[in-house]
């Protein structure tokens, strides 16, 4: 050691080199935000525009959806599209949520280490298959060979039925591995009180783990649903493309995603009313997903505290 | 709630005097249930890969792979132009998201001070596009990227982009916790040999992180390749007879060739999806072999 060094350093070359990387990589933190900004300011731009030609009552509350049609006959309700949302969601929604909770609780409570090595990829393959491909099964398997061969029913080629199911197989995998998290992370003296207490493990793992991972399953559901609901193109290809607000689940259905991608082609022009119409509906659908996505951020962090 | 809480709500509720038969068929038929669950899902994979096989293996031929779609003929009909597409996508992709994601990671890991709300602003916005449907990064595509602002047209580099936005959270999230195995006295050993942070972080963290990070840029790269919606509404080409020649052309890619087929009302031609799907998931599946291998050849034991 040649010199003394003072406790108070000027900044040497090192150091400014140290924080212009740091500056570099907060810039490339900053992207993401700027890419939320980017989509906040290119939805709410033409969402107003929109609005200047179409009060925001009828919107909301009208209940025919029609921008298909001559300018004379068209209509802005947005109520249909939402139902057809809501409703595909809910039929996939009564097949993921008993079959996704089920097939977590056995991979946390109940699967031998073996079983779980096998079953786990399979849920990853399944998770990972694009939904293209099962679009494709909804269309040409699911309604023609499962629905109308096999169970008889009188569906239209495109139905919400057939889109809904394939739509909520879709969801399985999200909501068993979240649903796995949440009971895997209740301590195990919760089992083994309960085990004391004469349970047996079905018990346990109903009565006890369960409830104790409540948080967690309500924000795995949550998840599923905000997926389900931005899902795409499924409905695309096996729902139909009818805005509809009936409750027959063999009719033809669209959701607010898919009315998106089935008007949105690049030739559409720039500032007319069709192409303002994606965006509102697009930004109502953001609206939807980000406040599921809020909920089950919260109730993720509020499940952590207990334990941790 | 507590812990001990929850057990004690347990103990008031859970009162068994011995294992009754009324209990024991409750048993039974609860793990039928789960069996059921879980053969489910099972089976919905089954049936789909078998359908998909079933349609489109006898389809598939070089002629299938080589030739250009055709409008008219089926026979004549093949995705040459959709496989160039979507390797170009993902080149544009992993060229995009790589740099950016790691750099995001490593800033929110090793620099980020959690009390300042910027940054907790940046985490939970990272979540958030996380959840954001990828139909409406279309949107974003279509208003911001192919016209607006940046105004780069029906382009590749406009799909490679916004595909990239769609993905980002994705590697970020997955390398975040790659950076966050590697344990601290590594990072304090290297510190207290008198390294800058940086160094510390290129030389120490990120070798030990590798594999991890590699694994969720493959699982990013082969969620790109196979989202149709945010292509369909930036409007890419359809059945386009070239192969794009730089990133300012036209292009297609495989899932919307397939969605094209879909469309059409003459079966042969949703034949042909089906073959293209069978393309499409070897590719994926040789994409996640690369990253099993890779993480279980590299990862990294602590």
């Amino acid at each position: 050691m040649g010199h003394r060094t003072s406790m108070v350093r000027r900044p040497s070359g090192r150091s400014r080199f140290e924080g212009a990387v740091k500056g570099i990589l907060f810039g490339a933190a900053a992207v993401s935000v700027l890419t939320t900004i980017a989509i906040v300011f290119s939805l709410l731009n033409e969402t107003l525009s929109f609005f200047g030609d179409v009060p925001i009552g009828d919107f909301l509350f009208g209940t025919k959806w029609t921008p298909q049609f001559a300018a004379d006959q068209q209509s802005f309700g947005v109520l249909p599209l939402v139902w057809g949302t809501l409703y595909l969601t809910g039929i996939g929604l009564i097949v993921a949520i008993p079959v996704g909770i089920l097939s977590g609780m056995y991979l946390s409570e109940f699967a031998p280490r073996r079983v779980r090595k096998v079953i786990k990829p399979i849920l990853e393959v399944l998770a990972g298959v694009p939904t293209i491909v099962f679009g494709y099964f909804a269309l040409t398997f699911f309604t023609p060979e499962v629905l109308k061969n096999g169970l008889g029913l009188d569906v239209n080629q495109f139905n919400a039925l057939s889109a809904g199911i394939v739509l909520g197989i879709l969801v399985v995998p999200t909501i068993a591995t979240l649903v796995e998290d949440a009971m895997s992370s209740v301590p195990q003296s919760l089992r083994e009180g309960s085990a004391g207490l004469g349970a047996n493990r079905v018990q346990t793992a109903v009565r006890v783990v369960f409830p104790a991972a409540l948080s967690g399953v309500v924000a795995a559901l949550v998840l599923g649903a905000s997926r389900a609901i931005g899902e795409t193109v499924i409905i695309l290809i096996a729902g139909g493309q009818q805005a509809n607000l009936s409750l027959n689940p063999y009719e033809s259905y669209q959701s607010m995603a898919a009315f998106i991608a089935a008007t949105a082609r690049g030739d559409i022009p720039t500032g007319s009313i069709k192409y303002e119409t994606i965006f509102v509906v697009g930004m109502t659908l953001f609206v939807f997903t980000l406040i599921l996505n809020m909920v089950s951020i919260r109730l993720v962090r509020k499940y952590r505290q207990v334990y941790e | 709630m507590t812990g001990a809480q929850i057990a004690a709500r347990a103990a008031k509720h859970v009162v068994i005097p011995k294992a009754s038969g009324k209990d024991r068929a409750f048993a039974a038929f609860f793990q039928a249930l789960m069996y059921g669950a879980i053969g489910l899902s099972m089976l919905a994979l089954a049936t789909l890969l078998y359908d998909v096989a079933r349609d489109g293996a006898p389809r598939i031929s070089w002629d299938f792979l080589t030739s250009f779609p055709s409008r008219i003929i089926p026979a004549n009909s093949g995705i040459q132009s959709a496989i160039y597409g979507t390797l170009w996508l993902m080149v544009i992709c992993a060229v995009i998201v790589v740099p950016l994601g790691i750099a995001t990671a490593i800033y929110l890991e090793e620099y980020a001070d959690r009390t300042k709300w910027w940054n907790r602003l940046v985490e939970v916005n990272i979540q958030n596009l996380a959840a954001v449907p990828s139909v409406v990064y279309g949107i974003l595509g279509l208003a911001f990227i192919v016209r607006g602002p940046v105004s780069l047209g029906r382009t590749l580099l406009a799909g490679g982009i916004t595909l990239s936005l769609l993905v980002l959270p994705v590697v970020i999230i997955v390398a975040r916790e790659a950076i966050r195995a590697v344990p601290p006295s590594i990072r304090e050993g290297s510190l207290a040999l008198g390294a800058t942070q940086w160094q510390t972080i290129w030389k120490q963290v990120l070798p030990g992180s590798i594999a991890g990070i590699a694994t969720g840029v493959i699982l990013a790269l082969s969620r790109a390749i196979g989202e149709t919606a945010p292509l369909l509404v930036i409007g890419a080409a359809v059945n386009p007879r070239f192969n794009p020649d730089g990133l300012g052309s036209a292009f297609t890619a495989l899932p919307i060739q397939i969605f094209a087929w879909t469309q059409d009302p003459n079966r042969e031609f949703v034949e042909l999806a089906a073959a293209a799907i069978l393309v499409m998931m070897v590719v994926l599946l040789l994409m996640n072999s690369v990253a099993i291998f890779l993480r279980n050849r590299y990862e990294q034991k602590w």
